[in-house]
């Protein structure tokens, strides 16, 4: 899922301060379940910008919504009927939703209300970590399921480098070397020659290094 | 036993003090509260294992929202007793009625009470 972090009250307060009617606007997928973005953070921040402007003498409508997701036209569309009632949209989804409302409903500014991170996994509740950059060539087939493009430091084909110690990274001990780990994976699984290939150098071209990308799918349009 | 607290405390009762939710507490200073106290089980005697430290968690997290949003942070605190201490939640009761007393009322209260007049 896409991961984020909560944005820092203050920020969104200098968001938001010369507005007066503001719609707060959630996401039902992955911001919900990093704990950043769904019904219950969004109640959390109208309340708290509620008390806020109430403390400053002002009076500001806050009203709250969770679609269930914001990077798709038909959910929303869910608010087009209510959109003109608002001067201004704090979108809690991650940039993706962000981006999508501002560009269907153009006359209103949408503002970001949390900080979109990385694609990754929940370890446990209030830890997550990064498993995907989104390269566009996927290659944990032949790296035992341990993608060294995400979780090595230097994004290395064929590592380990001069800085994995005791299994650990050396940008952090609590960092484990990717490679370190594909290699215990491949011998785990009796496939230690295919740690003895060499791979060449990776093709960028379908990473962010080719420009903003897209996939397009004409068996499945329209 | 019988002991006298200050009457300017409700008690909102739940099953556990697991069950308080960030929410809850900032919603209580929405509608007016000048302060928000929990009071928990014992920490490690929790019946549910992590409720107590759960709210304590919670707490936190409100009073940094509050904090953030300049209605005082030290408006919200977390206590822990056990069920049979009526003396000690007597003596909590007045050290956060003291507190409150000392910091005044809730300031959203003001502008509230203005709009209304």
């Amino acid at each position: 899922m896409i991961v984020a972090d909560k944005k820092p009250i203050e920020e969104i307060i200098a968001e938001v301060k010369n507005f007066t009617k503001i719609l707060l606007l959630g996401c039902n997928e992955c911001v919900t379940v990093c704990e950043a973005g769904g019904k219950k953070e969004v109640g959390v921040l109208a309340s708290a910008l509620r008390m806020y402007f109430l403390n400053q003498g002002k009076t500001v409508t806050i009203d709250e919504v969770t679609l269930e997701r914001q990077c798709d036209h038909e959910y929303l569309e869910e608010i087009r009927d209510r959109i003109d009632m608002y001067e201004a949209v704090v979108s809690l989804a991650c940039g993706v939703g962000v981006q999508f409302m501002a560009e269907k409903y153009q006359a209103t500014p949408v503002l970001p209300g949390v900080n979109t991170c990385f694609l990754g996994a929940t370890e446990k509740r209030g830890l997550w970590t990064e498993r995907c950059q989104a390269c566009g060539q996927c290659i944990l087939a032949s790296t035992g399921g341990i993608c060294p493009i995400s979780r090595c430091a230097k994004r290395i084909m064929n590592g380990p480098c001069g800085g994995s110690t005791k299994g650990k990274c050396e940008i952090s001990k609590d960092l484990d070397c990717a490679w370190q780990l594909i290699i215990d994976r491949l011998k785990a699984l009796g496939r230690l020659e295919d740690y003895e290939k060499i791979y060449s150098i990776k093709d960028w071209s379908t990473d962010r290094a080719g420009g903003p990308r897209k996939v397009e799918r004409e068996d499945v349009q329209e | 036993m019988r002991i006298q607290y200050t009457t300017d405390i409700k008690i909102v009762r739940v099953p556990c003090t697991g069950k308080v939710d960030v929410l809850h507490i900032l919603r209580a200073f929405e509608k007016g509260a000048d302060g928000v106290y929990v009071v928990g089980c014992m920490e490690g005697d929790c019946h549910f294992n992590k409720g107590n430290f759960r709210a304590r968690k919670r707490v936190e997290q409100a009073r940094g929202i509050l904090e953030a949003i300049g209605i005082g942070g030290d408006r919200v605190r977390m206590y822990n007793l056990s069920s049979s201490e009526a003396p000690r939640f007597v003596e909590y009761a007045k050290e956060m009625d003291q507190r409150i007393r000392e910091l005044g009322p809730n300031p959203i209260k003001l502008p509230k009470a203005n709009k209304a007049a």
